[in-house]
């Protein structure tokens, strides 16, 4: 099991309701990791359309994720 | 100078008397303002939501790559974050070139990989009093099908 920090902005802070959390799971990747958060939390976005960041660096949705990992989950962007 | 985020209004002149440069033959400077209708609806205001660290990140990389691909003197990427209104300044792109051939292709160019990959996010408030997060609808067309 890992214990990660997941960060979260715009409609995803909106529909988890929170910008921060500290949790424990047995995903190995970001893209298990997302499939277990939106199973829980009802988000809309599916996972073909969400990246990932690993510590301020986008990542693969393969990335091997590490015990104390911080971890945010990008929407599609729309600066400009 | 090279990207950044702001909370506080943009101000154009400003930011365009920063590149001041002899050696400049050419300035050129992109402006995005709030739009007052979006697919057909009536938009109030708009909200930019931004991951700041790795705005940055993502942002400075955009303008290095402009750099090697044009020979550019200066380049200065800024954008808001926070509440804006109808009319307000969201995005203000400049650059500077011995010539303006590379000052209009290098602007073109950060500013539409600025919008395709910087972690920034808009929220839109309707005149229905409705809102929506731009490119994450789950069902009919996305916004994000256009450039």
């Amino acid at each position: 099991m890992l214990t990660l920090t997941v960060q979260y902005f715009a409609i995803l802070r909106e529909q988890r309701g929170l910008t921060r959390e500290t949790l424990t799971t047995a995903a190995a990747t970001p893209t298990a990791l997302y499939a277990e958060l939106r199973a829980r939390h009802a988000f809309t976005l599916p996972a073909d359309r969400v990246r990932a960041a690993v510590n301020d660096e986008f990542v693969p949705a393969t990335h091997p994720l590490r015990d104390g990992d911080r971890l945010v989950f990008i929407p599609p962007v729309a600066g400009g | 100078m090279s990207f950044s985020l702001s909370p506080d209004p943009l101000d154009p002149a400003a930011l365009a008397r920063a590149l001041a440069d002899p050696r400049a033959g050419a300035c050129v400077t992109f402006e995005g303002w709030v739009r007052n209708r979006n697919e057909g609806q009536p938009v109030l205001s708009l909200d930019y939501e931004a991951y700041a660290l790795l705005a940055a990140k993502e942002g400075a990389r955009i303008v290095a790559e402009a750099r090697e691909k044009f020979p550019l003197l200066a380049v200065h990427c800024v954008h808001r974050v926070g509440h804006l209104q109808l009319g307000e300044l969201a995005v203000w792109v400049g650059v500077t070139a011995e010539h303006r051939g590379a000052a209009f292709d290098a602007c073109r160019y950060l500013i539409d990989e600025a919008k395709a990959r910087v972690p920034i996010w808009k929220k839109e408030h309707y005149a229905s009093g409705a809102t929506a997060w731009i490119n994450c609808a789950t069902r009919g067309d996305f916004a994000d099908a256009q450039p």
